[in-house]
Order: structure tokens, then C-alpha cells, then sequence
């Protein structure tokens, strides 16, 4: 049995019900049979009307409202009732039939950014105060949001991103831990599967190295090992890669390790304004998001759309400057010499397109195909090491999806191959720069 | 074996320094307190230039001063035998100097040069020395003490009699990793010595704000390891009592906890202003518990050195520093070569 038509609906929609109220019949090709309520509530909305035919297994019929809950809360509301009682396997009718090869289905494109409105006041902040002001607005948005990490409140952040919150929202949500990573680390997934939406702050993500277990294999991974049951609605964030002159321990780029890990999603911002936009959705995000921020780039300004609640969406990369020779794709601080490199090229005759990727996972790899399909020619610029890079995943993906496109084969800059050295001048080689860039896109335009 | 901690109130501010029943401590040997005081200014001469170095521009990154704190490197480092081994964390050029590393040449590591213990590579978080059994310098908090415990590990196996020497902060002693470590030293009886440096604060943190139990000398007791508290300010003190830990290490009972009470006057690191405590504690540690004011005092009310003979001792060491300083500041920077070598071998 497969299929079934609504014969009639026993209730109608303002009705009360309790679970194991017979609230509408269905007939099959075997039997007419009675679907019942298996929430308390109200029935809030209809989906399936009187009379249809051929419903599927496992369509949802209507909607039960809780107690408290409004028609508006349709989206968030659960479906109260399927249709056919399962008596055989019923086929999973609203999963996508088995896939035929072993990749993924592909994900759903982004929706675009929101458009400013025209007239909008920019406001000029660093990236600093624009993380600092995402976190303040969904606190006051939503009480459920806490601020959890190593000297975020009496101490005003170690790099002064959480400044002022201790003092908005006191200690009950801002709170200082320990030097514990591994043990706060899983505090707040346990919070989050609880229900709670912690920010845990690490101090860098250096030292979230400690705590790795927990992001990867507790909040990663519980969703899909519950069957959807148990949600981690948390951000670890805080500033990832090299800053200046602090060596290889405190130096390391986590891109390419966390955007590995299906179950994660993993945001790489550059620009203030989409600090704020990208914070405030991972906040909202039902997942667990890796937030990384990145230390030079704190005190760096940009303008920021000065709107009630400036929110962006994740998984869309951004063009930050149209070209049609080359692409060059980077996030984070690598769209310093992106853009640098850009810059230098366009004084050549060359013009660069730069996309800023933001979101690492789910990644916009659309976006990137379509440009090197146009420009026949892409480099990835990142500071984390080449082998099993972000770049090295790029590049893979359009030889997958674009290879006929491309004049040149797709060219990785990256960090050096080596742990992080102190000496001064060993630190410039082991990091892109944006002279490498310039040579890397003349090398693909055989110039 | 049930824990030996003494239980001092640690929530209040304990006595460290010369108002604890100084003269009850365990004598030195004029000889040892002249050498004490020498091993004790090298440490606050040599950091101080570092922190000048750093102001000028010639040390970048992190940089943990060790000012305040020299009593108890400099004492632990009298209670053990020429092989024990030293591990620590990022505070560590006062661990260096004390095993017998060369000044000039961890300036010059400060300074990434390429005569640095590191080849200018690692810098004043990450020096080692296998010559002088100093094992780093080390920059994850916690990350130390295990390692320090599979030091120990190697000596049990071996049976070479040696016993590491494995300092921790006390906002460190907060991290997982040492709680395990606990249990396998204890376990296997490893011959390693915890020093607990307490300096009351990890960071902006203070001890109230981050330990459930502050008392950090019973920090082992669940796993049945000794453990007293020092203070830390003197170096007496800390000799007593390294001896003590160090022979029952080495008579293969096992580890032993010291908590060194002690004080750092600067920043956590050159780029922290230290607002969360008042310059008048800063000030009576200063004025009242000063490990090598303590010293110097000693050295002369009690007669054994004149204060020419102490006079020396301050030029002699004067002039290592600046050596020391000279010679980092003019060193060549690494090769550019060097950037691909020691990745593997
Ligand atoms: C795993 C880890 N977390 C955080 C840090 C950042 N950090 C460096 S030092 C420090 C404070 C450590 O305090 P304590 O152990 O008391 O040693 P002290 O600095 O007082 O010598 C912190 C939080 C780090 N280096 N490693
Ligand atoms: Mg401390």
C-alpha cells in the first residue's frame, strides 16, 4: 500500500483533539480506515482537503497546534497526523528514491542575500564590533541564547569581541569558564541538546584542538545517530589561523578540517557586514555551526547596513569583484590577498573576479563553477596547508562539473607546507601572499 | 596512601613570603644562598630585557614574563640531580636559564634568530634543550603534563633513576588532560614531580572564579597522591621541599604534587594591562615577598656576603644580560631554507 484518498475529514480546522482522536478516514485499495490525532491540541490547519485522491504514505494531513501556538507558527508546527496506519513498510514517499550514485543529493541553493533597501545608512565598524553586536541582538532577541567561554565576561574577551555583554546580560549569560575546552566544550553541546543556544567562544581556535572530540563526534553527529530526534543548535566560535608571530602551536588554519565533517556547517566571514548577517544566522541555525573569525582582520573596518535585524544566509558565496579573466575564489583574511591580488592584476590589463566564499559548508560551489566557467581559468587562496585543503576540494569539484571549461588547469595558493616558524622572515615565506597570487593568475593566462 | 595535604584556607589571601615563620625555614649553606640569589637575578635581569626587547620591536608574538616567580624554578632546580628532566608551558624562559641553558642564546631565540635553541624557529614559547634535559616550553595549556608523565613513563622504564620535573599553572590545573595523567602516574608509580605554579591567576581569572576546589595541593587526592603547599616566594622553602618530593619520586612511590604559592608581578603577557587585580597587591608582593630582595636582605643581615661580594654577583650578572641582549639583536634572521627543513625526518 502505497496510496490512499481522503474520504473525510471527522474534525474540522479551531477543533480541540486529543491524541487517539479519530480526526479524518482514508480509504485504499484494501480497506477504509480511521487516522487519529497523536498530538493534544488544536486542529490549526488542513493540509490534505476532503476528497483528494492518490495521497501518499506518510504525507502529512494537517497540523496540531500545541497549546500556545498561532497559525503563524505553521513552519515550526509538527505534522500531527499521516494518513495510513503502517501495516506493511510503507515506501518512503517523501525521501528522494535511492541514489543512483554515491554522491549527495544536492543541496537546495541559498536564498540570495536580502536586499538593502535603497537610502539605508551605512555605518562604518570593524569586524569586531559587528560580531559583538550579532551576539547582542539575538541575546536580546531570544532568551535562550548564552555567551560561554574562557575570559569572555569579567575580562571583556581576550580579544575584546564579547565587550559590553557581561554587562547587558550579566552572568547568568555570559559566562566565564575554566581552561577546560574538552569539558566546556561539551557543557554546551549538552545545553544544546537541552534546548539552549550556547555561543561558546574559543579563545583560538587553536585550542579547540582540545575540545574536537566533542564538536565532531557529539555535536556533528547526534542529529543524524537520533534520527533527527536530537538537535545542537550552538556556535563554537573565535578567531582561527595565523595572527602575527605566535608560532606553530597558535597558529593553524581550521577551515579545511571542520568543513570536512558532514553534520557541521562552517562559516569563514570577511567583511563586517557579513560577520554580523553570518553570526546572527548561525545563532538561528538549527545546527551546530563553526564560526571562524579571523584575529587581523578584528580590527579591519567596513560599512554595515544599518537595519532592525540584518540577517544573511548561509551557504551563499559573495562576488566581491566582477571580472572576466580569472577567477580567484578566497574567504576570511585569504580576501586580503585576493583582493590585493586583483588590484595588482587590473594595473596589467587583467581583470580578476573575486568570490568570497563565506560559507565553507555547505559550499556554494555553484557560484564558483559558473565563474570559472566564464573566466575558463581559477585559483584558490587560502592559509591552511595545501594537502587536503579547501582548494584541493575546490579544484577537484571543477574538474568535476566544469572540465571542458577549463584554458588552465585550477591552482592552489596556500599556506606552506610546513608548521608555522617564528622568525620573522620565515613566517612572511610560510604565508600567501599577494605577489603569489599575481604569479599564480598570470601562470593560468600563460602570461 | 592517604593524601597528605595540609589544608590551608586558600580562598583567602594565604601568607607567602617572609611573614610565614621565615626564620623556622630550613637552612642553605651560605654557598647555596649566594648561588640561589645569582640564579634568581639572572632570571629577573633576563626577563626584564626581554620585556625591553619586546618594546622595541625585536620580539614579537606572545611573551610570558616570569618576574616574581624565580623562587621556585630556581629553588626546585636545587633540589634535583644533574639528568632529572624539566618540561613547562609558555612561561619558561626562568626554567631555561635554570637548567643551564645559555642566555645568549634563548635571547636569541626571542628574537627568532638563527642561532636560537630553536633555530628561530619555535620562539619563547616553543625552546628545548635535550642537552640540558629541558623539554619545552610548551604553548597549550595542560598539554605539558602528560607529556612531562611519559617523561617519567621512559625513566620507570629504563630505570635510570631520573625523575621529571612537570610545571603546570594553576589555571592549567583545571585542564582534563591532567586528571588522566594523575591516574596513570599514580597507577604506575612514575617517578614525576607536579609543580603546581600558582601564581593566583590564569590570565584575567582568578583562582575563586575558575576552582571548585582551590586548595590545588589536594588536587590529587583522589588518586591517592601526596601533595603540600610551598610558598613559593621563598626559595628555602621550595628547596625543603622539592627534596622531599623529588626522593620519594626517585624511591619509585610514586608522583608527588608541590603547589608553589607564588606571585607574577607583569601581565600575563606583554599585551595585558592586568586590570583585574589592584596595584597595591601587585605592590605587597613587591615590598613584602620579594624572593630576591628576601635574599639579598638575608645575604647581608646575616653576614654571609659583603655587599661588595653582592655588588659582584649583580655586575656579573648585569653583564650576561646585555651580552645576552647584544648578541640577539644582531644575530642573522634564519636562512630562508630553513623554512623546509625539521618537518620530518
Ligand atoms: C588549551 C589552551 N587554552 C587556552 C590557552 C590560552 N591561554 C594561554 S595562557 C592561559 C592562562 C593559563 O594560566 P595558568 O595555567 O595559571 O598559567 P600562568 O599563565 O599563570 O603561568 C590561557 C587561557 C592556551 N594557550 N591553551
Ligand atoms: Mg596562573
Amino acid at each position: 500500500m502505497e496510496k490512499g484518498n481522503l474520504a473525510k475529514w471527522v474534525k474540522n480546522e479551531g477543533d480541540p483533539v486529543k491524541a487517539g482522536d479519530v480526526i479524518a478516514e482514508i480509504e485504499t485499495d484494501k480497506a477504509t480506515m480511521e487516522v487519529e490525532a497523536v498530538d493534544e491540541g488544536t486542529l490549526g490547519k488542513i493540509l490534505v482537503p476532503e476528497g483528494t485522491q492518490d495521497v501518499a504514505v506518510n504525507t502529512p494531513i494537517a497540523i496540531i497546534f500545541a497549546e500556545g501556538e498561532k497559525a503563524g507558527d505553521v513552519a515550526a508546527a509538527k505534522p500531527a497526523a499521516k494518513p495510513a496506519p503502517k501495516q506493511e513498510a510503507p515506501a518512503p514517499a517523501e525521501t528522494p528514491a535511492a541514489p543512483v550514485s554515491v554522491s549527495a543529493p544536492a543541496a537546495a541553493p541559498a536564498a540570495s542575500d536580502p536586499e538593502v533597501p535603497a537610502g539605508t545608512e551605512m555605518v562604518t565598524m570593524t569586524v569586531r564590533e559587528a560580531l559583538r553586536d550579532a551576539m547582542a541582538e539575538e541575546m536580546r532577541r531570544d532568551p535562550s541564547v548564552f555567551v560561554m567561554g574562557e575570559e569572555v565576561a569579567e575580562y571583556q574577551g581576550a580579544y575584546k569581541v564579547t565587550q559590553g555583554l557581561l554587562q547587558e546580560f550579566g552572568a547568568k549569560r555570559v559566562i566565564d569558564t575554566p581552561i577546560t575546552e574538552h569539558g566546556f566544550a561539551g557543557v554546551g553541546v549538552g545545553a544544546a541538546f537541552a534546548g539552549l543556544k550556547p555561543v561558546v567562544e574559543f579563545m583560538t581556535f587553536n585550542f579547540s584542538m582540545q575540545a574536537i572530540d566533542q564538536i565532531v563526534n557529539s555535536a556533528g553527529k547526534t542529529l543524524y545517530m537520533s534520527g533527527g530526534q536530537v538537535t545542537a543548535q550552538i556556535v563554537f566560535r573565535g578567531p582561527n589561523g595565523p595572527a602575527a608571530r605566535v608560532a606553530a602551536q597558535h597558529s593553524q588554519d581550521y577551515s579545511a578540517w571542520y568543513s570536512h565533517i558532514p553534520g557541521l556547517k562552517v562559516i569563514a566571514p570577511y567583511t563586517a557586514a557579513d560577520a554580523k548577517g553570518l553570526l546572527k544566522a548561525a545563532i538561528r541555525d538549527p545546527n551546530p555551526v563553526i564560526f571562524l573569525e579571523n584575529e587581523i582582520l578584528y580590527g579591519k573596518s567596513f560599512p554595515v547596513p544599518k537595519l532592525e535585524d540584518w540577517v544573511l544566509p548561509i551557504g551563499k558565496a559573495r562576488i566581491a569583484r566582477a571580472g572576466k579573466d580569472v577567477t580567484l575564489v578566497a574567504w576570511s583574511i585569504g580576501m586580503n590577498y585576493a583582493l590585493g591580488a586583483a588590484e595588482e592584476l587590473a594595473k596589467e590589463g587583467i581583470e580578476a573576479e573575486v568570490i568570497d566564499l563565506r560559507t565553507l559548508r555547505p559550499m556554494d560551489i555553484e557560484t564558483v563553477v559558473e565563474s570559472a566557467k566564464k573566466t575558463n581559468r581559477c585559483i584558490t587562496i587560502e592559509e591552511g596547508w595545501p594537502q587536503n585543503g579547501v582548494g584541493a576540494d575546490i579544484a577537484a569539484q571543477i574538474m568535476e562539473r566544469a572540465f571542458d571549461w577549463l584554458d588552465a588547469p585550477v591552482t592552489r595558493v596556500s599556506g606552506k607546507d610546513v608548521p608555522m616558524p617564528y622568525a620573522a622572515n620565515l613566517e612572511k615565506l610560510a604565508l600567501p601572499s599577494v605577489p603569489e597570487v599575481v604569479e599564480a593568475a598570470k601562470a593560468v593566462l600563460y602570461r | 596512601m592517604p593524601a597528605t595535604a595540609k589544608s590551608l584556607d586558600t580562598t583567602k589571601d594565604r601568607p607567602r613570603g617572609k611573614d610565614q615563620g621565615a626564620a623556622a625555614r630550613p637552612p642553605m649553606s651560605a654557598e647555596q644562598e649566594k648561588l640561589a640569589f645569582r640564579e634568581m637575578l639572572l632570571i629577573r635581569r633576563f626577563e626584564e630585557k626581554a620585556g625591553q626587547l619586546y618594546g622595541m620591536g625585536l620580539i614579537g608574538g606572545f611573551c610570558h614574563l616570569y618576574i616574581g616567580q624565580e623562587a621556585v624554578v630556581v629553588g626546585m632546580q636545587m633540589a634535583i640531580e644533574e639528568g632529572d628532566q624539566v618540561i613547562t608551558a609558555y612561561r619558561d624562559h626562568g626554567h631555561m636559564l635554570a637548567s643551564g641553558m645559555d642566555p645568549k642564546y634563548v635571547m636569541a631565540e626571542l628574537t627568532g634568530r638563527r642561532s636560537g635553541y630553536s633555530k628561530g624557529k619555535g620562539g619563547s614559547m616553543h625552546m628545548f634543550s635535550i642537552e640540558k634535559n629541558f623539554y619545552g616550553g610548551h604553548g597549550i595549556v595542560g598539554a605539558q603534563v602528560p607529556l612531562g608523565t611519559g617523561i617519567a613513563f621512559a625513566n620507570r622504564y629504563r630505570e635510570n633513576n631520573r625523575v621529571c620535573l612537570t610545571y603546570f599553572g594553576d589555571g592549567a590545573a583545571n585542564q582534563g588532560q591532567v586528571y588522566e595523567s594523575f591516574n596513570m602516574a599514580e597507577l604506575w608509580k612514575l617517578p614525576v614531580v607536579y609543580i603546581i605554579e600558582n601564581n593566583k591567576y590564569a590570565m584575567g581569572t582568578s583562582i575563586e572564579r575558575s576552582h571548585a576546589q582551590r586548595d590545588l595541593s589536594k588536587r590529587g587526592m583522589s588518586f591517592g597522591i601526596p601533595g603540600e603547599q610551598v610558598d613559593g616566594m621563598d626559595v628555602r622553602a621550595v628547596k625543603a621541599a622539592g627534596e622531599k618530593a623529588v626522593a620519594f619520586a626517585r624511591e619509585g612511590k610514586g608522583p608527588y604534587i608541590l603547589e608553589m604559592l607564588t606571585y607574577r608581578y607583569r601581565g600575563h603577557s606583554m599585551s595585558d594591562p592586568a586590570k583585574y587585580r589592584t596595584k597595591d597587591e601587585v605592590d605587597k608582593y613587591r615590598k613584602e615577598h620579594d624572593p630576591i630582595e628576601m635574599v639579598r636582605t638575608r645575604l647581608i643581615e646575616e653576614k654571609r656576603a659583603s655587599e661588595d661580594e653582592v655588588k659582584k654577583i649583580e655586575n656579573e650578572v648585569k653583564n650576561i644580560v646585555n651580552e645576552a641582549a647584544e648578541f640577539a639583536s644582531h644575530e642573522p634572521e634564519p636562512d630562508a631554507s630553513e623554512l623546509w627543513t625539521d618537518v620530518t625526518r
